[in-house]
């Protein structure tokens, strides 16, 4: 029946018989003045407002994940393959004072540091150089595809051949995690920046450094800030990495020493604390520090959705 | 020594300007773009003038190389073959003495507010320093009535207040010309209408001079002192009119009627030979 019908529509036989809309009084009115219209905004509950907070949100992903690890641990009762979040936290607050934990996180975090700055900076300048000549495009899309795929952690050997048993050789390392998912991103990000804001830049008089600096960097800021989280996270593994395999190859050593001579010596719940160390300072990164910048740029700037 | 001499030219130029020296010689341009499988070209032979003060409208159906013409006159594209002088200087790369706006709303840094984005070009090129660049921002933000907004970052703000704060930024810079590639056709109506009239207040209030490419012969009737209309494939000259006496008043009127169906028909006069030439084959 309904095809025939659609079939009729088609044909003029069936535009004849189409059916017309009914003509219909015309008016016209006074519009209300919205004061008395009411409930046109209305303050958020204070529940609702509680809701929106991502940090109160997130806090209770962590209480729970917490909840979870205690009551499981407990009903396992086996303190050496898996000890209770309680002790776990106990044995952190402990390893504070006694164990100079954080003189460690900061022995690790002052090398890692070096190895992000250092790779930042010859990220930039790889991907400026992409940008601006042929050749260096060429050079960074073949180094990058060398390079990325190789585990920074297989280098070492031949960084401490190089560089000796110091902190050089893991600034190498680290150079070689940062840089290259960096300069990726980075690069991306600029090939997306768009002709129109292209044009204006170059409309303005500006060229070279200026030009990259000016237009290129803020307009793939989202994509460069993608990169420095990914790098940051590569950096991180890294350096824990190294330390667990090399030993204390920066004369102090830093966490990852510390959770390998805790395995030696069986104290598991000085292990988790040492494991939940990194987890702390990857999440105190994350939340605050990046949130941060993420707040005074890209989300002020309505590139990325709140 | 060759500065000195080009300097001394300009100076003869200016001098002469008075009388008819001529801001923008556009002569028997030809441009071309590479595509991934041809060379097309967009304009051929092209030539015009535009003064001091011209409210000169580049117009012609799609294909018909206007918008690439403006981005020759903006330096983003070199010529095969003829020569584009501005104050008799060749024009060779992009520079802020030609101020361009944009169709396309995304032309506004989103990382800088209103005033920032106003005060940017007036502050990278040197011309001002950072207090006097502000008060520039501020009053040519103020001509385009966006005082309000000037703390704003460009996501909060409508498409017609985004070119809005194109023109103030263009304007800003007092550029020898002022360019603007379809500026209001990614406006609605409403908005485009109200954009115009404001173009030519402000025309009345600075008397800048401006090349203006659009696809719409209302929009250039209105817009423009004089117009250019281009044919397709390739962009050639078809006519040149005076329209100085044409504005939002006069659209309904018969003389206005009457010059628009004479550049309808001009325009498209091919396209009917074209399908009846396909309609006896």
């Amino acid at each position: 029946m309904a095809e025939a019908r659609l079939g009729e529509l088609g044909s003029d036989a069936g535009r004849r018989h189409a059916i017309e809309p009914p003509i219909r009084e015309e008016f016209e009115v006074q519009v209300d003045d919205a004061g008395h219209i009411g409930d046109v905004a209305r303050p958020l509950s204070t529940w609702e407002k509680i809701q929106n907070v991502t940090a109160i949100r997130r806090a209770a992903i962590l209480v729970a994940i917490a909840l979870i690890w205690q009551f499981y641990a407990a009903y396992l009762d086996n303190p050496l393959m898996l000890p209770t979040f309680w002790a776990m936290a106990k044995a952190l607050v402990a390893s504070f004072t006694a164990d100079d934990l954080l003189l460690k996180a900061w022995v690790s975090i002052s090398t890692l540091f070096k190895g992000y700055v250092i790779g930042i900076f010859i990220a930039m300048v790889l991907t400026s150089l992409a940008v601006s000549t042929r050749i260096g495009n060429d050079l960074l899309s073949t180094l990058t595809s060398m390079f990325n795929p190789l585990p920074a952690i297989a280098l070492l050997p031949i960084a401490m051949l190089w560089f000796g048993l110091g902190e050089a050789s893991l600034i190498f390392v680290l150079i070689h995690a940062v840089l290259w998912p960096l300069a990726l991103n980075t690069h991306s990000g600029f090939m997306a920046v768009s002709e129109t804001l292209r044009m204006a830049g170059r409309n303005y008089g500006l060229s070279g450094i200026r030009y990259v600096l000016h237009i290129l960097i803020p307009a793939a800021f989202p994509s460069i800030l993608a990169g420095l989280k990914i790098a940051w996270a590569f950096a991180w593994r890294t350096l824990i990495a190294a330390e667990l395999v090399f030993g204390a190859s920066s004369g102090s050593g830093g966490l990852g020493w510390y959770i390998f001579q805790n395995r030696n010596e069986l104290l598991i719940d000085k292990v988790f604390a040492g494991l939940a160390m990194v987890i702390i300072i990857g999440l105190v990164i994350e939340n605050v520090v990046f949130r941060w910048i993420e707040d005074r740029t890209v989300q002020k700037w309505g590139m990325q959705r709140q | 020594m060759a500065t000195e001499a080009t300097l001394e030219r300009t100076a003869q130029v200016q001098a002469a300007a008075p009388a008819a020296a001529p801001l923008l010689e556009v002569e028997k341009v030809t441009l071309q773009y590479k595509t991934k499988e041809h060379l097309v070209t967009a304009t051929y032979r092209v030539s015009f003038e535009v003064f001091g003060a011209d409210r000169f409208v580049l117009l012609g159906p799609s294909g018909c190389g206007k918008s690439t013409l403006l981005k020759g006159v903006a330096g983003f594209m070199s010529p095969v073959e003829g020569t584009m002088r501005l104050r008799g200087r060749v024009i060779d790369g992009p520079g802020p003495d030609r101020m361009m706006v944009f169709q396309e709303f995304d032309q506004l840094p989103p990382w800088k507010t209103v005033k920032q984005n106003v005060m940017f070009p007036l502050r990278v090129t040197g011309k001002y320093g950072r207090r006097e660049a502000e008060e520039r921002a501020l009053a040519y933000l103020d001509k385009v009535n966006l005082t309000k907004f000037v703390d704003a970052h460009p996501h909060m703000l409508s498409g017609g207040m985004k070119q809005r704060v194109a023109i103030a930024r263009a304007m800003a810079m007092e550029p020898t010309i002022l360019l603007m590639d379809e500026p209001f056709a990614s406006l609605d109506a409403l908005t485009r209408r109200k954009m115009q009239e404001e173009l030519l207040r402000l025309w009345d209030d600075i008397r800048f001079t401006v090349l203006f490419v659009t696809h719409s012969i209302e929009e250039a009737m209105i817009v423009g002192t004089r117009i250019l209309v281009l044919s397709p494939h390739p962009g050639q000259v078809k006519a040149e009119l005076n329209t100085h006496h044409y504005d939002h008043r006069t659209v309904g009127g018969a003389a206005f009627q009457t010059t628009q169906q004479r550049i309808h028909d001009m325009l498209f006069a091919d396209r009917i030979e074209e399908e009846e030439a396909a309609g006896h084959g």
